[in-house]
C-alpha cells in the first residue's frame, strides 16, 4: 500500500512554501483565473463572459472554500460533518439581514421623504418592517433585526453565529466521546433542525420565503450588477486564497500531524497526553467560521438564500465533493467542488444537451443525480484518494 | 528506590465478569518490573486503569510524592503527569513519517495553540535524532511508519513513549511476533530505560522475562497470586498450577 510522505513538516527544517510548492501552484493558478476572469468580464474588460457566468464562478470560489474547510475537518480530522453547509447558511443569513434591511431603509427614506414633513425615525423603522415582513403577515421588527442596520454588527454576526454554535454543539458533541457516523448523525440532525427552525415564520427570518433581493448592495445601488459582480469574485477569489493560505499552513506542521493522527487513532493521541476533544473543537469551530464567511460571499452573489438551503442534503452534497475531489488535500477539496459544483449547474441549468438514443430520452436535470451517485460510488470504490489523486501520477515522487 | 505508583484494593466488573478483584500492587523508581499471568488475568485491565482508560469500582490508585490521586483524571492528563503506554498491537501513525512521530510525542506543550505555532527547535532535532539512534532506527527518519516490518514499529513506539520522557513505562507485550535478535534488542532498550524510570511490562514469554532479570509480579483472576525473583515465582505451586503447568 503506497503511503504519501509529506516532507513538509515542522520537525524538519523548511520554510512552509518551499516545502508546500502546491500552496505556491494554488495561489498563482488562482490569481491567473482572477485576471483571466476580471479581462473577459462585461463590467472591467472584454465582454466575453457574462455577468451572469461571473456570478457562478463566484460563488463556485466560495464554495471551494467551504470545501477546503470540510476537507480539513473530515479529511486531515477525520469528523465527517454533515453540518457544515448550515454554518455557511448562517452566515449568508447574517450578511443578507444587513443587505435587506440598509437596501429597504434607502428605499423607505427616499419614499417618504417627497413627503412635506420629513419622516420620524420610528415611521422609518416601522415601515421598514411593515415591507420585509408583509410577507408573513407581521409588521414587527423581530429582536434579532435589532441591529441589522448596523454593517459592522452583522459582519460580526457572519463570524460569531456559526463560530459560537459550533463551538458549543462541538463541546456538547466531543466532550461526550460521540465519533464516527453518530457524530455524523447528531450534525445532521443539528442541520435539520436548524433548517425547520428558519422554515418557521416566526423565527423572525421570513419563514420560507428567506432573505431576497440580496444582490443590491446598500450605497452602491446604482452601480451595475456587472461591476458589482467582478467585486464580490475578487472578493471571492482573495477569501479562498486567503482560507487556502490559512488552512494549509494549520496542516503542514505538528497540529496537521496531530489531527492527522487524531484521525488515525484517537485513543493514542491521548495516551500521548493530547486532549484530543479540545484538537477536535478547535478544528470544528474553525472550519465553521471558514464557512460562514464563504457563506456571506456567497449568497450576495446568489441574490436570494433560504432555508432550504440549509436542508442536509447541502452538507451531504459537499462531503461528496471532497470524496471526489481527494481528502487529505486541500487542492483536491477546491478541485471536486469546482468540478461537481459547475457541471451540475450546466447539467442542470439546460446548458448540456439531452441526449436522444431514439427508445429513451437522456434528459439531464433528471439524470444528473443518477450520475453524481454512480461517480461518488465509482470514486469511493475505485480512486479513494479521489480526482487530486492524479496529480500523485504527475509528480512522481522523488526516491 | 521510593514507591511511584502504589494501586491498592482495586476491582472493576465488566457486565457481572470481575476482570479485577481487589488487586494492589506497587512500583518504585527506577524499578524494571515483569508481569505475567494466563489470558484473562487482569493486565491489560489493570493497564486501563493506571493510564485513565477504565475507571474502577472501587479502590485507589496514587502517584508520585504529592500522592496524587489517579482515578481523578483523564488519559491526556495522566499522559502529560508522566505515564507512558505501549499498546500490544504496535500502533504508531502509519501514514506519517518516523520524525513526525517522535515529533509529536517529544514532551513539549500539548495545548493546540502552543501546537499551532510549534516549529522544532534544534535541541528537539537533535533529541529525535538520539531517540531514533537508541531504538535503531536512525537511517529511517523520514520514511513512512507503514513501511517499516512489525518489530520496527514496535521500537518506534518504544521511541516515543521514551520521547514522552515519562516516569513510569507500562509496555503490553513487546516481544510479540519479534525475531530473535529483535527481542535482544528490545530486552536491552527497555533495561536502559529501567535505569532511571519504572518500567513495567507485560509479557507471557517466560524467556523474555528471564532475560530482563527483574522482579516478576503473576496475576491470576484480577488480583496478585505471587511476587519475587523468577525463580521464586517459578518453584510456587499455585503459579505452576494456574499458569506453567497448563
Amino acid at each position: 500500500m503506497p503511503f504519501d510522505i509529506p516532507r513538509n513538516t515542522a520537525a524538519t527544517k523548511r520554510s512552509f512554501l518551499i516545502s508546500n510548492p502546491s500552496v505556491l501552484w494554488f495561489m498563482g493558478l488562482l490569481g491567473l483565473f482572477t485576471i483571466g476572469v476580471t479581462v473577459l468580464s462585461e463590467g472591467f474588460g472584454l465582454g466575453l463572459i457574462s455577468t451572469n457566468l461571473v456570478k457562478i464562478l463566484g460563488m463556485t470560489l466560495c464554495l471551494c472554500l467551504i470545501a477546503i474547510a470540510m476537507d480539513v475537518v473530515w479529511g486531515y480530522c477525520g469528523i465527517l460533518s454533515l453540518g457544515h453547509f448550515a454554518f455557511f447558511g448562517l452566515g449568508g443569513y447574517a450578511i443578507g439581514m444587513w443587505l435587506m434591511y440598509a437596501r429597504t431603509e434607502i428605499n423607505i427614506r427616499e419614499s417618504l421623504g417627497r413627503g412635506t414633513i420629513p419622516p420620524t425615525e420610528l415611521e422609518v423603522s416601522e415601515a421598514v418592517a411593515a415591507q420585509i415582513f408583509g410577507v408573513v403577515g407581521s409588521s414587527e421588527l423581530p429582536l434579532i433585526w435589532s441591529f441589522a442596520g448596523s454593517l459592522p454588527f452583522q459582519l460580526a454576526m457572519v463570524v460569531l453565529v456559526p463560530g459560537l454554535l459550533a463551538l458549543v454543539f462541538g463541546w456538547l458533541a466531543f466532550r461526550s466521546r460521540v465519533t464516527g457516523v453518530y457524530l455524523s448523525i447528531l450534525t445532521q440532525a443539528m442541520t435539520l433542525a436548524l433548517s425547520l427552525y428558519l422554515f418557521q415564520n416566526d423565527t423572525g427570518l421570513r419563514g420560507n420565503n428567506g432573505l431576497s433581493g440580496l444582490q443590491n448592495i446598500p450605497g452602491a445601488l446604482h452601480v451595475p450588477q456587472a461591476v458589482i459582480s467582478m467585486w464580490f469574485f475578487w472578493a471571492s477569489a482573495f477569501a479562498l486564497g486567503a482560507g487556502y493560505l490559512l488552512f494549509a499552513w494549520v496542516v503542514s506542521g505538528k497540529f496537521g500531524s496531530v489531527i492527522r493522527a487524531i484521525r488515525d487513532n484517537e485513543a493514542r493521541v491521548r495516551f500521548l497526553g493530547y486532549n484530543v476533544e479540545g484538537y477536535k473543537l478547535f478544528v470544528f469551530t474553525i472550519t465553521a467560521i471558514v464557512s460562514g464567511i464563504a457563506g456571506a460571499l456567497y449568497y450576495p452573489q446568489a441574490g436570494i438564500i433560504n432555508p432550504a438551503e440549509i436542508a442536509p442534503i447541502a452538507s451531504i452534497y459537499l462531503a461528496v465533493w471532497v470524496a471526489i475531489g481527494g481528502r487529505g488535500r486541500l487542492y483536491g477539496a477546491v478541485i471536486g467542488a469546482a468540478f461537481v459544483s459547475l457541471l451540475s449547474s450546466w447539467l442542470t441549468g439546460g446548458g448540456a444537451p439531452n441526449i436522444d438514443l431514439g427508445f429513451y430520452r437522456i434528459v439531464w436535470t433528471d439524470w444528473w443525480l443518477v450520475l453524481l451517485g454512480l461517480g461518488f460510488v465509482a470514486v469511493t470504490l475505485f480512486f479513494p484518494k479521489g480526482m487530486g489523486g492524479l496529480f500523485d501520477y504527475l509528480v512522481r515522487k522523488k526516491p | 528506590m521510593s514507591t511511584l505508583l502504589e494501586v491498592s484494593g482495586v476491582s472493576v466488573t465488566f457486565d457481572g465478569f470481575r476482570a479485577i478483584n481487589n488487586l494492589s500492587i506497587a512500583i518504585g523508581e527506577p524499578e524494571l518490573r515483569a508481569v505475567i499471568g494466563p489470558n484473562g488475568a487482569g493486565k491489560t485491565t489493570f493497564m486501563d486503569i493506571v493510564t485513565g482508560k477504565t475507571k474502577p469500582d472501587e479502590g485507589r490508585v496514587i502517584w508520585g510524592e504529592r500522592s496524587v490521586n489517579l482515578l481523578k483524571y483523564s488519559e491526556s492528563q495522566i499522559a502529560k503527569m508522566g505515564i507512558g503506554r505501549k499498546f500490544q498491537k504496535p500502533t504508531v501513525f502509519e501514514d506519517q513519517s518516523v520524525r513526525d512521530n517522535l515529533a509529536m510525542a517529544l514532551a513539549n506543550k500539548r495545548g493546540p495553540f502552543s501546537v499551532l505555532v510549534w516549529r522544532a527547535t534544534d535541541r528537539d532535532r537533535a533529541r529525535i535524532e538520539e531517540l531514533a539512534e537508541e531504538v535503531g532506527l536512525s537511517d529511517r527518519l523520514d520514511d513512512s511508519a507503514g513501511i517499516l516490518s512489525h518489530g520496527q514499529k514496535q521500537w518506534l513506539e518504544i521511541g516515543m513513549l521514551l520521547a514522552q520522557d515519562p516516569r513510569l513505562l507500562l509496555v503490553d507485550e513487546p516481544a510479540a511476533g519479534m525475531t530473535p535478535a529483535e527481542r535482544e534488542h528490545t530486552t536491552d532498550l527497555l533495561k536502559r530505560a529501567a535505569r532511571t524510570r519504572a518500567v513495567m511490562v507485560i509479557e507471557h514469554d517466560m524467556e523474555f522475562i528471564r532475560r530482563l532479570e527483574c522482579r516478576v509480579t503473576v496475576l491470576h483472576e484480577g488480583a496478585v497470586l505471587a511476587e519475587g525473583s523468577l525463580d521464586h515465582v517459578t518453584k510456587n505451586q499455585q503459579v505452576i498450577d494456574v499458569y506453567l503447568g497448563r
